[in-house]
């Protein structure tokens, strides 16, 4: 409500509001992040729950699309084999920026019970994709998910991006100092 | 002037240039990590070849490396979606070998929750294939009446998808007190939506146009596959290892076995195979009303469950019927605590093979009704 309570502004701007562009970027980011519909494993199936009628994954402006180019993260729930791993990464790289990824379950943060003899499982998939927010479990129960949905959202709204487009340029400048 | 020349084209007998479309692993309606080449003429399906392996568990080298019931865990993780029913295969071959006889209530509850994960699938199944077809509505009803039954599974095993309930001569845990009165009123529950999905899709005219006379599969080829579950059922043939190798206490429960006719299209197509999973849901909530009433309620589970268990040698072939088939483990016994090998007879992946034969010379949009139809778990077919 903190929008509407500055529109009531005693001052009398008449619906002027005071804010960073980077804010409303970022507010808007948070609350229609799309997602990519894409199960693997067990965890899919409560994925599917967290989508259905009882959990409603929808409310927290999350739609499913079929297609990567469309979406803003990916879940992968489940576990992810070396077969598998390279398909991944080739979808993760067909996602445009600014891209996520929630890592659901154990098989997909260190290969779960599959750890110790899964010849053919990849040890977690932080080892292929930059995991923004690990959810365990096994699988982990929806509300977990919700939790970690909800996290990835908090993430979202901190995020920097004229600040840190400055702070780049600095740093880049400083490496080419260093290289000459 | 010149003459008119008519000359006879059979255009059926045109042969064109055919393309190769890679469809999945990343495909919304492949239901998992599956990979189709399908060769097509135009829009028609001549042939297409099913790649596998995208989810390659390893199965066979942790039961080789597990002591026995360590490996119940790995057997809820084969088809995550009917845990409960892969559980009883594998304790009932055990018990076999060790010469455990189990009490009544452990059978009861045995066959009780198996039934009810029956109709939990069976729910995903025809929910996920309304998907498929466009309907979005069955999905949620399904999904709500689903989440009693995971509650009633959870408050016995602690488990919402995968339980580690069922073990070795016994169970892991009692019964709630309230179990009775949760699945009398899960299964009224469940009768009231599916007669409503009945009409709501099922006898959908839109459905049914496009799931009627789509995806035949004849008993005689379903028979040479190997083909067990709903499809061959769908197809005409009445086998159901409940009724024709009567396991556990199924003897006791009187039920049908829902075949497909062809009401609406021919026998053996997509409608039929979806109509036989839907009444198999009314005969598990019989089985199910009908085990509640003669439910021993003394009684403890774990009485024979066993310290330590050490198979002698042999092997042993135990098989029950899943919601997708006949569902096997072939167990080999070196005398250890470790089996030297468990091979799984999986029900998807045997269904799976019968999928060219049954989408060849069908429109590639119907492809996915097909596949949908067929109810695989990629789980259970890559192990």
């Amino acid at each position: 409500m903190g929008l509407l309570n500055r529109l009531n502004d005693p001052i009398g701007l008449d619906g002027i509001i005071f804010g960073t562009v980077e804010d409303l970027l970022n507010w808007g980011r948070s609350k229609s992040d799309w997602y990519l519909q894409f199960g693997l494993a067990c965890c899919a199936i409560e994925f599917m729950a967290v989508n259905a009628s009882h959990f409603d994954m929808m409310r927290y402006g999350c739609i499913p699309r079929s297609s990567p180019r469309q979406a803003d993260f990916v879940i992968i729930s489940g576990t992810v084999t070396l077969k598998m791993a390279d398909r991944l990464k080739r979808v993760y790289e067909q996602m445009a920026e600014p891209k996520y990824v929630i890592a659901m379950g154990s098989c997909a943060n260190s290969g779960g019970p599959y750890w110790e003899h899964g010849y053919h499982v990849l040890k977690g998939v932080d080892r292929i994709l930059p995991v923004d927010v690990y959810v365990p479990g096994c699988p982990p129960r929806p509300e977990a998910l919700q939790e970690g949905l909800i996290l990835l959202q908090k993430k979202i709204r901190m995020e920097e991006i004229f600040r840190k487009r400055k702070r780049l340029a600095e740093e880049d400048l400083a490496n080419q100092m260093n290289y000459k | 002037m010149s003459e008119k020349k008519y000359i006879d084209i059979e255009f059926s007998q045109l042969d064109s240039e055919r393309m190769r479309l890679f469809m999945g692993p990343q495909h919304p309606s492949t239901h998992g990590v599956l990979q189709l080449e399908v060769e097509l003429d135009g829009e028609i399906v001549t042939d297409l070849i099913p790649h596998i392996g995208y989810l390659h568990r390893c199965f066979e080298k942790h039961a080789e490396n597990m002591t026995y019931p360590q490996i119940i865990p790995y057997i809820d993780r084969l088809d995550y979606i009917s845990s409960m029913n892969n559980e009883l295969p594998y304790v009932m071959g055990l018990e076999k070998m060790l010469d455990i006889q189990v009490s009544e209530k452990v059978e009861y509850i045995r066959v009780i929750f198996s039934e009810l994960n029956r109709i939990a699938n069976h729910q995903i199944a025809i929910a996920t294939f309304g998907l498929d077809s466009g309907a979005f509505t069955p999905f949620l009803y399904y999904f709500r009446d689903r989440e009693m039954i995971l509650t009633i599974f959870e408050k016995a095993s602690g488990g919402r998808l995968l339980y580690n309930y069922f073990w070795v001569g016994g169970l892991a845990a009692d019964v709630h007190p309230t179990f009775k009165e949760d699945i009398t009123e899960a299964i009224r529950i469940i009768r009231d939506t599916n007669a409503e999905i009945l009409n709501l899709l099922l006898k959908n005219k839109i459905f049914i146009d496009r799931t009627a006379n789509v995806g035949i599969l004849p008993a005689d080829i379903a028979i040479s596959y190997g083909v067990t579950g709903p499809i061959l059922r769908a197809s005409g043939i009445p086998l159901d290892l409940r009724k024709a190798e009567p396991y556990s206490i199924y003897e006791r429960f009187d039920f049908d076995i829902p075949v497909g006719n062809g009401e609406v299209g021919t026998v053996g197509d997509c409608w039929d195979r979806n109509i036989v999973r839907f009444r198999e849901m009314e005969e598990s909530c019989k089985i199910i009303e009908q085990a509640l009433k003669t439910f021993p309620s003394q009684g403890d589970v774990r009485e024979n469950v066993p310290k330590r268990i050490r198979l002698p040698k042999g092997e042993i072939y135990c098989k029950a019927e899943n919601p997708k088939g006949e569902l096997g483990f072939y167990i080999i016994s070196d005398g250890k605590d470790k089996p030297e090998r468990v091979k799984v007879r999986a029900p998807s992946f045997v269904n799976l093979s019968a999928l060219p034969e049954m989408s060849r010379g069908y429109m590639f949009a119907d492809l996915v009704m097909i596949l949908g139809s067929v109810d695989i778990v990629l789980g259970e077919v890559d192990r």
